[in-house]
């Protein structure tokens, strides 16, 4: 699993920062810088609740297969 | 081993569909896809499926895309290929780079060269459609393609007449994706990838989009063989390119030469310097500076540009006198790049900005605390954080300013303007008619 943020749907919110700071801080003005590095298990369930916070949806997570993953609040499993 | 080949017979007219067939002679006619009918299957490519003789030929002659990627044209025929439904054919006629008039040129002058070349990849690739994209302030160009499809045979064709798109003006208009976005929704801004434009662009089709250069050079292909195109250039880097020389030469324009000619030659076609160059610019605003004593044994080559920290990029190298201001060039061109995004990722507007902002200041004797620190850590910070290069191309282009004009840019950091200032710019950043966002 990989997080990544579509740059043109992203506004700035910064609670992705927030929820999981192990790999996203803000820059200057407030954009995600992310780390790229695959997601260990232990830090996936935050990483889901990070893509499932952000109120536009610009925080992706992509499987390493490059499959984009659907994240839902609620959703069981994924 | 000969020059010219796209240039050819060029004259102050545009050439005629008579002319164009006498100099370059007929196109030769295509066999049809394999099954006869266009059906999906002919045009997937697999094992035991042949590209068509022509698809086979361009990926032989190692033609790269000359519109500033310089990605294997053989890798997007492919990726069209291999998408679902009949591909579109698009001529990216926009050019954005203000220092770059070889597209202009050559869909004023050169229609039918191009319109080979497009006819004959949309033949190949089983394509439905044909558009070509030409920037709205490009009139003589739009109205010289009208005239050439008029000319030019409809009967037996397999492919509707292809159809003209006027682009808004704007730097990043002729991105891709903006392309495909303006086509398709009327908003001439990028968008994220993927998908690519290959898997599904225009009307939500693989798209085979290639500059017009790139198609000129398919159409001779298709004439004299992969070849033929090989003779010039090294292996690595075959063929001919158009480059727009400008700035402080005798005779600025497009010339064509082949790739790893010494840049030496190049100027001495142009008429020699006008007077000693302080540097040189290569690829436009979003390629980089070189030095100008450093530039003298350049070769025109991937590798030997690249030893300079550099690239040709669209084919664009402008000469900067030393009587002009590299810092008043830079801190104009800056604002402009940092104008001509599409304001639609934050990194880039304010990363763009804050590097504008800095520069001017720079310019004007009042910089900020740690200006230089400031502009160098903007850039970096910007790199590949938007939804398309344009900060990139932009951060490149000041880093290397800061490099190569280090004693000017601290020169006016400390004093302000200068004399040269206010001389005429040698780096043209036109003000857009319409409004982009």
């Amino acid at each position: 699993m990989r997080i990544e943020v579509d740059p043109i749907t992203c506004e700035a919110h910064g609670l992705c920062a927030e929820l999981l700071p192990e790999r996203i801080i803000l820059d200057e003005w407030g954009y995600p810088l992310i780390d790229a590095t695959p997601i260990p298990p232990a830090l996936q369930d935050l990483a889901r609740r990070a893509a499932a916070a952000c109120p536009t949806l610009a925080l992706r997570l992509r499987a390493t297969e490059n499959i984009e993953l659907r994240t839902g609040r609620g959703r069981p499993g994924n | 081993m000969s020059l010219p080949r796209v240039l050819l017979g060029i004259e102050a007219e545009p050439m005629d569909y008579t002319t164009h067939r006498r100099v370059h002679g007929e196109l030769p006619a295509q066999p049809p896809p394999a099954d006869g009918r266009r059906s999906r299957a002919s045009r997937r490519s697999g094992p035991g499926l042949a590209a068509p003789p022509l698809l086979a030929e361009l990926t032989r002659s190692g033609l790269r895309g000359r519109g500033g990627g310089g990605f294997p044209l053989a890798a997007k025929l492919d990726a069209a290929r291999r998408g679902k439904g009949p591909p579109v054919v698009v001529i990216n006629g926009s050019e954005g780079e203000p220092m770059s008039v070889k597209d202009r040129m050559l869909l004023e002058s050169l229609p039918h060269l191009v319109l080979d070349g497009a006819f004959c990849l949309a033949e190949a690739l089983g394509a439905g459609e044909i558009l070509i994209v030409i920037d709205e302030s490009f009139r003589d160009a739009a109205e010289s393609m009208r005239r050439a499809l008029h000319e030019r045979p409809v009967a037996g064709r397999r492919i509707a007449q292809p159809r003209i798109v006027t682009l808004p003006a704007g730097y990043v208009t002729g991105q891709e994706t903006a392309i495909v976005n303006y086509v398709n929704n009327g908003i001439p801004r990028p968008t994220t990838q993927p998908p690519r434009i290959s898997e599904r662009g225009v009307g939500r089709r693989p798209t085979l989009m290639a500059n017009a250069e790139t198609l000129a050079h398919v159409a001779l292909i298709a004439r004299h063989g992969a070849e033929w195109f090989r003779q010039l250039g090294p292996s690595e880097e075959p063929g001919s390119v158009l480059v727009t020389f400008s700035g402080g030469v005798a005779a600025p324009g497009v010339y064509e030469t082949e790739y790893g000619s010494h840049l030496g030659a190049l100027v001495d076609a142009a008429g020699g310097l006008t007077e000693p160059a302080r540097a040189f610019l290569f690829g436009g605003y979003a390629g980089s500076w070189v030095d100008g004593a450093a530039a003298t044994t350049l070769r025109l080559s991937s590798s030997s540009l690249r030893s300079v920290r550099t690239s040709l990029g669209a084919g664009i190298i402008v000469a900067l006198p030393q009587s002009a201001c590299p810092v008043a060039e830079v801190t104009r061109v800056a604002g402009w790049m940092s104008d001509q995004g599409a304001a639609q990722c934050g990194p880039c507007i304010n990363g763009l900005g804050s590097i504008a902002d800095a520069l001017a200041e720079v310019c004007e004797g009042h910089p900020g605390r740690d200006a230089f620190g400031d502009i160098r850590r903007w850039s970096e910070l910007v790199v590949g954080r938007g939804a398309c290069a344009h900060p990139d191309g932009a951060a490149r282009f000041v880093s290397s300013a800061l490099r190569v004009f280090a004693p000017e840019f601290d020169d006016h950091a400390r004093h302000g303007v200068c004399d040269a200032c206010e001389r005429r710019p040698v780096l043209i950043t036109p003000r857009p008619r319409t409004a982009v966002r």
